[in-house]
């Protein structure tokens, strides 16, 4: 199920602002990996090209290419559609749709899309999502009822189980927990865990510690200043950027002495 | 552990003065109270005739103003002076706009109700009445088609205009469209009436033709911009997290916009199309050129005159007949109709506004 993605020399621009500059990383399959840095690096910007979420942004384009198992998704005749089916996204802030009940929200994917599927597939399909999520048991006696009351813990957990439903092979996670109480963090953090035995998992974090519990690999994001574009300082094993960095400037985000 | 045990302050610092309860109610009736005997004064001794009720109200009502600004700067000091000046200026504010509105359904209610009520009212077109008698029903279907065919071709179209305006349209093309629909919003509705008329005459080489679908077009002018600008503003509510999500579960864009864009801003959308309706509902100038008017019945839009509410009122009023007063009683209860049929819309509006409304499920 899971993917190896590789970023080759990747620029990043908003129109003709330079976001990103020249970014080379390799992501095994079956890792947790963490992006770090100070806001307004680029870690977001960053993400976004891997499923092609960044040309949503009108003037958004893109350098260099991302390989997902050898396949570049900025090649010729790519279709963005088909690259998200693969690469599912969650965000910052939990955005159950409105409109749909919870089962409806886990079902998104395939129901959006005008596929048809027997109730009983359905409701297999929901259970096991929303287990996958840690969240069947918190609503399973009311899954006809609108996702938006849930809390907003429940509802990051609903889009986890809605991305995770329509079976993509790396899962994006732009700061999933930095609109959540710590419980909340705590669930969502034990899921990446158990995820990651299927799925390669790429996470944005302000949350140094949160880096430190879930990822196997860190990398560092940093901006030279207001202006600069965003640049990858460093990436290597978890452990090593948290206590052995190569880099003076990693060492001094880690530590918490910069600025 | 001392032992020193302070006596409680007598005083709370963060008391202020504080007129008492309803107080500003007693102000306002005594100074009702003062104006009316001011003017009761003038009345007796024979200055004026007749007691002045409106002046009585009106200059009351100042009165009250300063009176309780005065006497809240003295107790409570001048921030809630202002406050209360504040609140009794928004309150007639309100009051005034409402007094026109109220009066309009009041003197149409009076003298509409007769006519109205009448037996055959609703079930009996004009022909061949002189005087008394006879019904509406000829306008009321003529409005009804003319407006309904109307909403069926400017709906799909303003909709789709503002869902290109919202998702797709940049640069040149969009702003152009902008411009254009606002310029449309500001079209006098006989010019819109003229270009139906015209159109029609060019195109079947008859310069005297008049028949309901022009009629619609003439309002489809009118209506589009309306359309477009509100659920332009409605579409643009729908955050963008939501377009996101979608996309991120590979939903192509247009089935995000049918099934997700769509459905979260459906009440708003509706209620603009209502508010659209009700605006055409009522124009008489250009349905007059075009659909022209008859006193009888006709269900087919594509041929003949056509009446309709306005164009009803209108004639009602201008070709008074032998029984000068039955033809205003009529074309009072036509007003009340037309009323009648834009609060059932916007009723209906609010109901399919809170039928698709997303729910919380609390």
């Amino acid at each position: 199920m899971s993917k190896r993605i590789e970023v080759n020399d990747l620029n990043v621009y908003y129109t003709n602002f330079l976001a990103v500059e020249g970014v080379s990383i390799v992501i095994e399959p079956r890792t947790v990996t963490a992006f770090i840095g100070p806001s307004g690096c680029g870690k977001s910007t960053f993400i976004r090209t891997l499923n092609r979420m960044h040309e949503v942004i009108p003037g958004a384009r893109v350098e260099g290419e991302v390989l997902i198992d050898g396949n570049n998704l900025y090649g010729p005749g790519v279709d963005p559609v088909l690259v998200r089916r693969q690469v599912g996204m969650v965000f910052q802030r939990p955005n159950p749709f409105p409109t749909m009940s919870i089962q409806d929200n886990v079902l998104a994917g395939v129901k959006l899309n005008n596929r048809r599927m027997s109730k009983t597939d359905a409701d297999d399909l929901t259970e096991k999502a929303l287990r996958g999520a840690n969240l069947w048991n918190e609503v399973k006696d009311r899954l006809a009822r609108p996702g938006s009351g849930l809390s907003g813990g429940q509802q990051q957990r609903l889009c986890i189980a809605r991305a995770i439903a329509v079976e993509p092979d790396v899962i994006l996670m732009d700061e999933p927990c930095s609109a959540l109480d710590p419980i909340s963090t705590l669930a969502i953090e034990d899921l990446i865990e158990e995820m990651k035995s299927e799925y390669t998992i790429v996470i944005v974090t302000h949350n140094m510690q949160q880096a430190s519990r879930v990822s196997d690999r860190t990398a560092f994001f940093n901006i030279a200043g207001t202006g600069k574009p965003g640049k990858l300082i460093e990436y290597d094993d978890t452990t090593t950027i948290f206590s052995n960095p190569s880099v003076q400037a990693t060492e001094d985000y880690v530590s918490g002495r910069f600025g | 552990m001392s032992s020193v045990i302070e006596a409680a302050p007598l005083t709370n610092s963060l008391t202020a003065g504080k007129l008492p309860r309803r107080s500003s109610l007693w102000v306002l009736l005594a100074s009702w109270a003062v104006s009316a005997a001011v003017f009761a004064m003038l009345y007796l001794s024979g200055t004026v005739d007749g007691f002045n009720l409106v002046g009585t109200v009106v200059f009351g009502t100042v009165l009250y103003c300063v009176a309780l600004y005065v006497l809240s700067r003295l107790v409570e000091g001048s921030r809630k002076a202002m406050d209360r000046l504040v609140t009794a200026l928004v309150t007639a504010a309100f009051i005034i706009a409402l007094l026109p509105l109220v009066s309009i359904i009041y003197t149409t209610v009076v003298n509409g109700l007769p006519a109205f009520l009448t037996p055959t009212f609703f079930t009996e077109s004009q022909r061949n009445v002189v005087g008394g008698g006879g019904g509406v029903l000829h306008a009321v279907i003529g409005t009804l088609l003319v407006t309904g065919v109307a909403t069926l071709i400017s709906v799909p179209i303003g909709l789709l205009t503002a869902i290109y305006l919202v998702e797709y349209g940049r640069g040149r093309l969009a702003r152009a469209i902008t411009f254009f629909v606002d310029v449309m919003t500001g079209i006098p509705s006989i010019v819109a009436g003229l270009f139906a008329f015209a159109l029609f005459a060019l195109l079947f080489n008859d310069p005297g033709i008049r028949f309901g679908f022009g009629g619609s077009i003439a309002l489809t002018v009118l209506m589009i911009p309306v359309v477009v600008r509100s659920s332009e503003e409605m579409l643009k509510l729908v955050p963008n997290e939501l377009r996101e999500a979608a996309f991120a579960l590979g939903v192509p864009k247009w089935l995000t916009i049918l099934k997700v864009v769509l459905p979260t801003s459906i009440a708003g959308i509706v209620t603009g199309v209502m508010l659209s309706i009700a605006r055409v509902i009522g124009e008489t100038a250009p349905l007059l050129i075009i659909a022209g008017f008859t006193s009888s019945m006709n269900y087919d839009l594509f041929s003949e005159r056509m009446m309709t509410l306005p164009v009803f009122v209108y004639t009602q009023y201008a070709n008074q007949g032998a029984d000068a007063q039955s033809y205003v009683d009529r074309a009072w209860a036509g007003a009340l109709t037309l009323i009648v049929i834009v609060m059932l819309l916007n009723g209906l509006a609010r109901l399919i506004a809170y039928w698709f409304s997303p729910k919380l499920g609390r």
